[in-house]
């Protein structure tokens, strides 16, 4: 495989990476996911890693890349199906990607998608599960 | 190197064992061994007393038969072994080793202490010394060189009876550590969609390792958004602590569920601002019940007193 399929759904594109990933399709598939966003529209990215079981550092930084380039052109990118022990290899590494929104699954991650584009039109700020801090019966 | 056999006494095998000639060309070790062939009877007899002399055996434990037939194999094995051994280690030898280290559990079990153990077999020494010298005193080098192997084949044989019971010592530990973190690390489900891990007892990198591989886990097995990590039962977070906790965190979030950490005690508030940690981002509730409440409204759930209670 020498490129990885992007997938349209609504207005969201949908990358699922099922191979692992080496320094070249990763470049390629930053190019294309750009290009992709800006050709379509699109207002959100959603990135399945669920079948990736083997991380480094280049990868961690090359989701985080995505999220930032994403953001500059106005699409919210979400991650999801990480596994356990990509998590925490990610973790060790240092690699927090806190600019990366996460989902459990691909369906959770097209909600949280959801939420944060209507919270965007209706111009709230960012939308996101912020509502663990407020707690008003305490 | 054929010695003729001193105070009169023929070159002939004594009792039941019977062993093949000396491959060992020390010249205590061979006047050694001959004399257990020949006076093995003797040397088990102030053996089996110097034993029962001592203090640990007054009490009534263990009765003389006892001692006397776990003398007797004892010192037929240290003979068998210094039949094979080539080399210098006749403690080392695994026969010998594995007699000696049942014996220091046997004792370990009927209550004695290592020391007691390592004395009965040290004075085995004053036994054969005792008997070294009624037979050989009129010739002091060999007496010298018999007393020299004879040193340090007991002394090796009280040492593996110290290894044995430090080895069954930390047998034991491992296999109730091991128990511990099993016990110590259970994820509970509370409701759809949210998960528990109550910490109780300290917090070491071994133990923050497991509790995050076992709840990255059941977040993937049950789906569930929300993961709480209760430290009431953690009596101490220095920075290492926060530090794990907040690897499980960064973790818990990579993975696409939402941690909070609830159960944070006066004092352990306290102490993590004087020592200036941070926990950043993370929720952080006083009690597992706030967390609760707050995990079941974000899950959509919602509590309501019912009317009337």
């Amino acid at each position: 495989m020498d490129r990885i399929p992007i997938l349209k759904l609504g207005d969201s594109l949908l990358v699922t990476i099922q191979v692992d990933i080496t320094d070249r399709l990763a470049g390629r598939l930053q190019d294309d996911l750009m290009e992709r966003i800006v050709a379509t529209g699109a207002r959100g990215v959603v990135i399945d890693i669920s079948a990736l079981d083997l991380v480094d550092s280049f990868m961690g930084r090359m989701l985080a890349g995505i999220a930032d380039m994403s953001r500059i052109l106005d699409a919210e990118t979400v991650v999801v199906g990480m596994r356990p022990v990509v998590a925490i290899t990610l973790v060790e590494l240092g690699l927090t990607l806190p600019g990366v929104r996460t989902a459990l699954s691909l369906e959770q991650g097209m909600a949280t998608l959801d939420r944060v584009l209507a919270a965007a039109r209706t111009g709230g700020d960012s939308g996101d599960a912020d509502d663990l801090t407020d707690n008003p019966g305490n | 190197m054929a010695r003729p056999p001193a105070n009169g006494h023929r070159d002939e095998p004594l009792g039941a064992a019977v062993l093949a000639a000396e491959p060992v060309a020390d010249p205590g070790r061979q006047l050694l061994a001959r004399l257990l062939r020949e006076r093995r009877g003797q040397v088990l007899q102030a053996w089996v007393q110097r034993q029962l002399a001592n203090g640990a055996y007054r009490s009534g434990r263990v009765s003389e038969a006892e001692v006397r037939s776990e003398s007797t194999v004892l010192l037929a094995a240290m003979q068998a072994a210094m039949a094979r051994g080539g080399g210098s280690g006749v403690a080392e030898d695994a026969e010998l080793a594995a007699l000696l280290g049942s014996m220091s559990a046997d004792r370990a079990r009927q209550g004695y202490t290592p020391s007691e153990t390592a004395v009965a077999v040290f004075s085995l020494k004053d036994a054969l010394v005792a008997v070294l010298d009624e037979a050989y005193a009129d010739d002091l080098a060999v007496l010298a060189d018999a007393v020299r192997a004879m040193n340090a084949i007991v002394d090796g044989m009280g040492l593996q009876t110290f290894e044995a019971y430090t080895a069954g010592r930390e047998a034991v530990l491992k296999s109730q550590q091991l128990s511990l973190l099993e016990l110590s690390t259970p994820v509970v489900k509370l409701w759809d969609g949210i998960v528990a891990v109550p910490l109780i007892g300290t917090l070491d990198s071994g133990r923050s390792q497991t509790v995050m591989e076992n709840l990255l886990q059941a977040i993937v097995d049950t789906g569930s958004q929300i993961a709480i990590i209760d430290i009431t039962g953690v009596p101490m977070v220095d920075t290492l602590v926060a530090q794990h906790l907040l690897k499980t965190a960064a973790a818990t979030r990579l993975m696409g569920a939402d941690c909070i950490i609830s159960g944070i005690r006066p004092q352990i508030a306290q102490t993590m601002v004087h020592l200036g940690v941070e926990l950043g981002t993370v929720v952080t509730k006083a009690t597992l019940a706030d967390a609760f409440k707050v995990a079941l409204r974000r899950v959509g759930a919602d509590l309501s007193a019912v009317a009337g209670r």
